[in-house]
């Protein structure tokens, strides 16, 4: 057996993997589009006026997003095409879109809510005054100010999703956690791969989030500008708070 | 290819089942020893879903055929709530450590644990499940234990890291003049904490715990990948030698991780009118 | 020279002389902003003291580095003859530790303006757990003692509340009766009407009146009641921008300064 770390498997492994990394970036993507927009679309169904209709709609959410992405991956994969009248066969790269976008985007859509119940209620009063068409409304008023603020949070869910994306190598979707398997499986090294990838997703995320947070801190100064200008002293004396409160405990 | 690469999966699956190796699943080595034989393979594979198609025609759904179905799945049940148990248990336990650590004095505690949080944030769970499966034993030359342990050690510590946080959050969100209260009421820092902060950020931290539960009670169904007998194991088992039945099978997989997951579901939205009570917040 | 100041007078000659609290040149200053320029106060065993000034003058930065929240930048502070921030080991002078600060803190009780009660407790537990937990003290005994503070502050017909039952004026209560059954030397009051709605303001004074009057602890009290101030304190500070610019007896600072700022603070509150 091949124990212990060697340097020769590492510098072999690492091109090999770097090459798949465009893939599972590709794909992360991909999901990440599919979670934004399909997120929209549970918005607009829980807005249509009809309670059990929302209500079930509010039940499918949580079915989704509390089951295991990885069976409905597999649902989708295995089973789809098995349904009679609107089974079809996709490829595996369409399955895994639709796998983890759907999940994710319960997730999103959650954000989207929270964003929208942020926008004052006198927006939603001023636009009736002004005697906009719903589609305006939405438009024009609300999504403008409900969307923003939740950047950082989307920011977030595409980090997580980057990294929840190797499950699409189960139905054969290469990535770079594929290519390392494969080579592990080839050379019977599964140490040094592996470790590629943890360090390749280290090396991507760590800094992604770091940035996220400083555009939190950024989008939290913008967004509460007013109250700022109100009381000067505040955030100030917040801040002071903040900063003894972390060794006073 | 998809279909093609569909196929030596569903065959490598039949093969193993009938094998009961314990060192299977579909990362497992054995998958490329038969790989060489794939090809010669799938003319007897189709003869097998020609005859499963032609006792149940595709896809029909069957009341009987699901409640048929429930026992055998019930088999991988055993599996899948110990690694739940066992792995939200580690989880919850490493949250307060890592969690308390991270608030601590000693600069050395915190700066570990900033790395602990960091590496198990910023890699993805999967890699870590592998890593511990396949590289582990490489590394050390030790096996730890057995495949459960190893899926119960993955999970928890991934969730242990991102937990960690809602445990510091909520221990700083307590309102300042509770410390100060129990300052002047001349508590020790043992005393503060465990009479004063705690519980106060205990009601708090329920919510995000049991949104967390949520997710390590779906992030137990990877498992399945490093040979593991849970819920999706056997259903992959029964899939793999009844192709036309997928739907079925899936929806009672699902449905069956979605009862595990009601509790949660409830605690979740309980604990949001717990934590409002009892807790003085900034 | 008025009746009342010769009332006042004899009061502070009655008291015990000895000191209890001495602040010696305290400093304290947050970043560039200083907050406290030179302390200089003494306080005897039983005295009534409170302090007044505008708003950051710094009034309550003074008893919370006495409560220990807060670390003076310079100088010291004597409690019961003993430096609470700096102990000696080896003949030298070093920061206290924690077991020094506790043992002295131990003399202090503290209500605070936003009351501060632990919400996940009734209010009898509020009183009970620190003498249990910190003072050892037998469960019965404090419990009992425990009843009859609260009884005291009129609140024994609700030992099993939750502390978010109550209004403002019975959770300042409460927090007196929990501060009082630690039975302190001194008490320090840090502007406890402040967070009040104007019609529950007299039931917690006429509470620390009735602690003035029959309790032999000493008090500080930081308040915006002039005329509270006036009846219960023995010796009134007027404190501006970190500097004691006045103190004496209550009638003296109150009615009969001869300080420009202090009249002018005066008449401002007046006219409210």
């Amino acid at each position: 057996m091949n124990n212990g770390w060697k340097w020769e498997n590492f510098f072999e492994a690492f091109p090999l993997i770097l090459k798949g990394l465009g893939a599972t970036v590709g794909l992360t993507f991909a999901c990440f589009a599919f979670a934004l927009i399909f997120g929209f679309v549970w918005i607009f169904l829980k807005h249509i006026p009809n309670k059990p209709f929302v209500w079930t709609v509010d039940w499918i959410m949580i079915f989704i997003y509390s089951t295991p992405p990885l069976v409905q991956l597999f649902f989708i994969y295995y089973a789809l095409p098995m349904i009679p009248v609107i089974g079809v066969t996709l490829n595996p790269f369409i399955c895994a879109v639709l796998g983890i976008g759907i999940h994710y985007s319960t997730y999103i859509s959650e954000i989207y809510r929270s964003g929208i119940e942020s926008v004052d209620k006198g927006q939603w009063e001023a636009s009736k005054a002004l005697n906009f068409s719903a589609f305006d409304k939405w438009r024009k008023i609300i999504l403008p100010q409900a969307i923003p603020p939740t950047i950082p949070m989307l920011g977030n869910y595409l980090i997580i999703m980057f990294k929840e994306v190797p499950l699409a190598s189960t139905v054969g979707v290469a990535g770079i956690l594929t290519i390392a398997n494969s080579y592990g499986a080839l050379h019977f090294a599964y140490l040094e791969p592996l470790t590629i990838v943890g360090i390749i997703f280290l090396t991507l995320s760590y800094p992604a989030s770091i940035l996220i947070k400083k555009l939190e801190v950024k989008m939290n100064t913008r967004f509460d500008k007013n109250t700022i200008i109100a009381k000067p002293n505040k955030k100030v004396h917040k801040k002071m708070n903040f900063e003894r409160s972390d060794h006073i405990v | 290819m998809g279909y093609v690469l569909k196929k030596s999966i569903d065959i490598f699956n039949v093969k193993l089942s009938k094998r009961e190796n314990s060192h299977s699943g579909l990362y497992g080595q054995r998958k490329y020893k038969l790989l060489k034989s794939l090809l010669q393979s799938i003319s007897r594979y189709n003869q097998v879903t020609i005859v499963y198609s032609s006792t149940s025609r595709k896809g029909m759904v069957n009341i009987s055929t699901a409640i048929e179905m429930i026992p055998q799945l019930t088999r991988g049940l055993a599996v899948t709530i110990s690694v739940l148990i066992a792995s939200a248990f580690i989880a919850y336990i490493v949250a307060f450590i890592a969690g308390l650590s991270k608030i601590s004095k000693s600069i050395l505690l915190r700066k570990f644990t900033g790395v602990y949080v960091e590496v198990f944030r910023g890699t993805s769970l999967i890699v870590q499940l592998f890593w511990l499966y396949y590289a582990i034993p490489m590394l050390f030359n030790i096996q730890l234990g057995s495949n459960w342990w190893i899926g119960v050690i993955a999970i928890g510590l991934n969730y242990g890291s991102y937990m960690s946080e809602v445990v510091r959050g909520s221990i700083l969100a307590v309102d300042k003049g509770q410390i100060e209260a129990s300052i002047a009421l001349n508590m020790t820092r043992y005393q503060r904490m465990r009479l004063v902060i705690l519980p106060q950020a205990i009601r708090m931290m329920i919510p995000d715990f049991g949104n967390y539960t949520i997710q390590i009670m779906k992030a137990t169904s990877l498992v399945s990948l490093i040979g593991m007998r849970d819920i999706l194991y056997y259903g992959d088992i029964m899939r793999s030698s009844n192709l036309s039945q997928a739907p079925l099978i899936y929806v009672v997989v699902l449905l069956m991780y979605f009862i595990l997951a009601l509790p949660f579901v409830w605690l979740t939205r309980k604990g949001e009118s717990i934590a409002k009570k009892g807790v003085a917040s900034q | 020279m008025s009746e009342q100041s010769v009332k006042d007078i004899e009061k502070i000659n009655t008291l015990n002389t000895e000191q209890i609290v001495k602040y010696r040149n305290v400093t304290k200053s947050f970043g560039d902003f200083h907050v406290l320029k030179g302390i200089n106060l003494d306080i005897y065993s039983g005295e009534k003291v409170a302090i007044i000034g505008p708003s950051g003058s710094g009034k309550t930065t003074i008893i919370r580095m006495l409560m220990t929240l807060e670390e003076p930048t310079s100088g010291d502070i004597i409690v019961d003859g003993k430096n609470l921030w700096k102990m000696k080991r080896n003949g030298t002078s070093i920061p206290a530790n924690e077991k020094h600060i506790s043992e002295l803190r131990g003399n202090i009780g503290m209500v605070f303006q936003h009351f501060n009660l632990f919400p996940h407790m009734t209010i009898l537990e509020n009183c009970m757990v620190a003498p249990i937990h910190v003072k050892k003290e037998d469960k019965k005994e404090v419990q009992e003692r425990s009843i009859q503070m609260l009884e005291r502050v009129g609140l024994g017909n609700k030992l099993n509340f939750y502390p978010s039952q109550l209004s403002g004026g019975q959770k300042q209560r409460v927090a007196m009766a929990r501060a009082l059954v630690m039975r302190p030397k001194i008490m320090l009051f840090d502007e406890v009407t402040s967070a009040l709605d104007p019609e529950l303001v007299g039931e917690v004074l006429e509470v620390i009146r009735d602690i003035a009057h029959n309790d032999d602890m000493a008090m500080i009290l930081v308040t915006h009641e002039m005329d509270f101030a006036l009846d219960v304190a023995d010796k009134v500070l007027f404190l501006d921008q970190g500097v004691i610019i006045e103190q004496g007896t209550a009638s003296e600072v109150l009615e009969h300064s001869k300080n420009e700022r202090v009249q002018a603070f005066l008449r401002r509150f007046r006219k409210i």
